[in-house]
């Protein structure tokens, strides 16, 4: 693996009026690498991933894709780069197939008898097989509404529109803490696959047993500013906790 | 769990898709509950004419055919209805949009056929009567997508502001139309079939295509769903919607302009009574008003049931206020289907 890391930010900052909710703030993501961001409410987690992924714009500092800075002013405009976010509230339209899903808002055309323009729903669900099963998720109804699947299965979908698409960095907010304890071990299954694939993963969560089970490295953040970066493996729950809560 | 394949050990498995066949036969059987309730209905009327009269219902042509006339202008609106409630919006002003088209018709057509010859005419009338029409449409999509309104109270708005306009240009009467080729479009038949019902026909096969087959209805279903979602995925939705309340607009155009050619005349009042009509033949062809859900050809079973019940009644002799008790009835029983099917196939609506 190179030694520039996928994901960087550089002293960034971030001020609403004269609440600094962010400052000073380097971090990075490796290829293959899953981050956890950790921090009691309001230490800036949110924050910071909206600085990356362009829905806020920084007020200093830099956020470097592969060692080239970038600067979004959409979180389109970060996604067609290769940074997707994954928010808790499932970004879903639960009324639509898997493989609408996957297209939403960028749906493949075809030509039905030669001229007339329809939605390429075999491509669709092409695309829907194929990327559920890289993330090992089998489904034989491919018709069917997202609503019909479970709460992991639907995650399966939100990452699976991510993988479709190429993200090469996907930040995942809470994405375990509407499941279900068996469903919340699935997520973090194909948290493990996006590491496989040589995806960054920036997993945000309170759950220190599952940013444990999945991670590489944890960041911690107190009231905005940068309370700790610790391997996994060189660290404890009870050390964590001492960085998050201070003193 | 389900009969997950046995993966590596150590390694948890999403597992496979197990929802259940029987839930789909179900859910078709809802999704088809309105052409089953016009199964019923014409069975049923077809045995009350059998033993009351010793005559066929719906073996006689004319009734069919007086049927499908029935049905063209709710059916029009219902169209443009349909997509604007899938949207999870409601659009009240149809019915007056209507009625300012077929008085716009009236007057261009009355002023243009002197000089362009008869069918010029209609064809000139029929286009500024849709495109005056879309003006209305232009405005509920501009106060529901920029300023926010919510889309019952912008377009209950625009239901006085259509319905004034439309009174004022006709002088608050009924304006005729002496033209015998828009006579003739409204009343002739090709092939036995009414031009009017062709014309209908034809459109709500585009509406049909474009609901289901474009990306703007794709997106039209996404954005009843889950608008969030929708926008995250990089929809203009300020866009669609305006987009969206001008395709209502022309519906009620195309509506109004068909009612002028049927009855030779513009009349403000022509779509009042059909916009409730409209809305209930939406929601009888299975859309959710909470929007989401929905097709054309559910909404044009919807329109049939509601224009079977009304000649029906007649038909077969039956005091008309019945008429409203029994599209009441059809319209609760619908929505109770609706929450059923939710129920059995675990819809999340009240999330």
């Amino acid at each position: 693996m190179s030694d520039q890391p996928l994901l960087e930010t550089r002293h960034l900052s971030k001020n609403f009026g004269p609440v600094q909710a962010l400052s000073d703030l380097s971090m990075h993501v490796n290829a293959g690498e899953v981050v956890a961001l950790a921090g009691d409410n309001g230490a800036g987690k949110t924050t910071l991933i909206k600085a990356i992924s362009g829905v806020y714009r920084p007020s200093s500092g830099q956020v470097l894709l592969k060692g080239r800075e970038v600067s979004f002013s959409s979180p389109q405009e970060a996604r067609e780069s290769g940074i997707e976010t994954i928010y808790q509230d499932l970004a879903l339209a639960d009324n639509l197939s898997i493989g609408a899903n996957i297209f939403l808002g960028r749906e493949p055309m075809t030509k039905k008898f030669g001229f007339l323009p329809v939605l390429d729903r075999k491509k669709m669900a092409d695309a829907a097989r194929s990327t559920m099963a890289l993330l090992d998720f089998h489904v034989n109804r491919l018709d069917a509404p997202v609503s019909n699947f479970s709460g992991g299965q639907r995650q399966a979908v939100a990452i699976g529109r991510a993988v479709y698409w190429n993200a090469q960095v996907l930040i995942m907010d809470e994405p375990t803490a509407a499941l279900g304890v068996p469903e919340q071990r699935k997520v973090i299954s194909l948290i493990h696959q996006l590491k496989a694939q040589g995806r960054g993963v920036i997993f945000i969560s309170h759950n220190l047993q599952d940013i444990f089970a999945v991670s590489d490295r944890i960041v911690v953040l107190r009231r905005g500013v940068m309370a700790g970066e610790r391997r996994i493996s060189d660290t404890s729950h009870d050390e964590v906790v001492k960085l998050m809560v201070g003193g | 769990m389900n009969e997950a394949p046995p993966a590596s050990s150590g390694h948890v498995s999403p597992p496979a898709d197990h929802a259940d066949k029987s839930r789909t036969l179900v859910q078709r059987i809802a999704d088809l509950r309105a052409w089953l309730f016009l199964a019923a209905l014409v069975v049923g009327f077809e045995i009350w004419s059998r033993t009351a009269f010793g005559g066929t219902f719906i073996f006689n042509p004319f009734n069919i055919t007086s049927i499908a006339i029935f049905a063209v202008a709710p059916l029009l609106l219902a169209t443009g209805q349909t997509f604007v409630i899938i949207s999870g919006g409601i659009d009240l002003s149809m019915g007056f949009i209507m009625g300012l088209a077929a008085v716009v018709a009236a007057h261009v057509i009355n002023w243009a056929a002197p000089t362009m010859g008869e069918p010029m005419a209609v064809l000139f009338g029929t286009l500024v009567a849709v495109a005056i029409a879309m003006i209305p449409g232009f405005v509920n999509g501009l106060l529901v997508s920029r300023l926010r309104v919510p889309p019952f109270i912008g377009t209950l708005g625009m239901f006085g502001v259509a319905r004034g306009v439309a009174f004022l240009l006709a002088g608050g009467t009924t304006v005729p139309v002496k033209n015998g080729f828009f006579a003739a479009l409204g009343n002739g038949r090709f092939l036995g079939i009414p031009w009017i019902v062709i014309i209908t026909a034809l459109f709500v096969l585009v509406m049909h295509y474009i609901l289901s087959q474009t990306r703007f209805g794709q997106h039209n279903y996404a954005i009843g769903a889950n608008e969030q979602a929708a926008r995250r995925a990089g929809i203009d939705i300020k866009r669609h919607l305006l987009r969206l309340y001008i395709l209502s607009g022309i519906c009620a155009g195309l509506a109004g302009v068909l009612y002028a050619a049927r009855f030779t005349a513009g009349a403000a009042q022509a779509g009042e009574p059909l916009l409730l009509d409209s809305v209930a033949a939406v929601v009888i062809g299975g859309a959710s008003l909470f929007g989401g859900s929905g097709t054309i050809f559910g909404t044009v079973a919807g329109a049939l049931v509601i224009a079977v019940i009304q000649y029906g009644l007649v038909f077969i002799n039956v005091e008309p206020f019945w008429q409203f008790i029994s599209v009441g009835v059809v319209i609760i029983i619908s929505v109770l289907i609706d929450q059923a099917q939710r129920r059995i196939s675990g819809g999340r609506q009240s999330e």
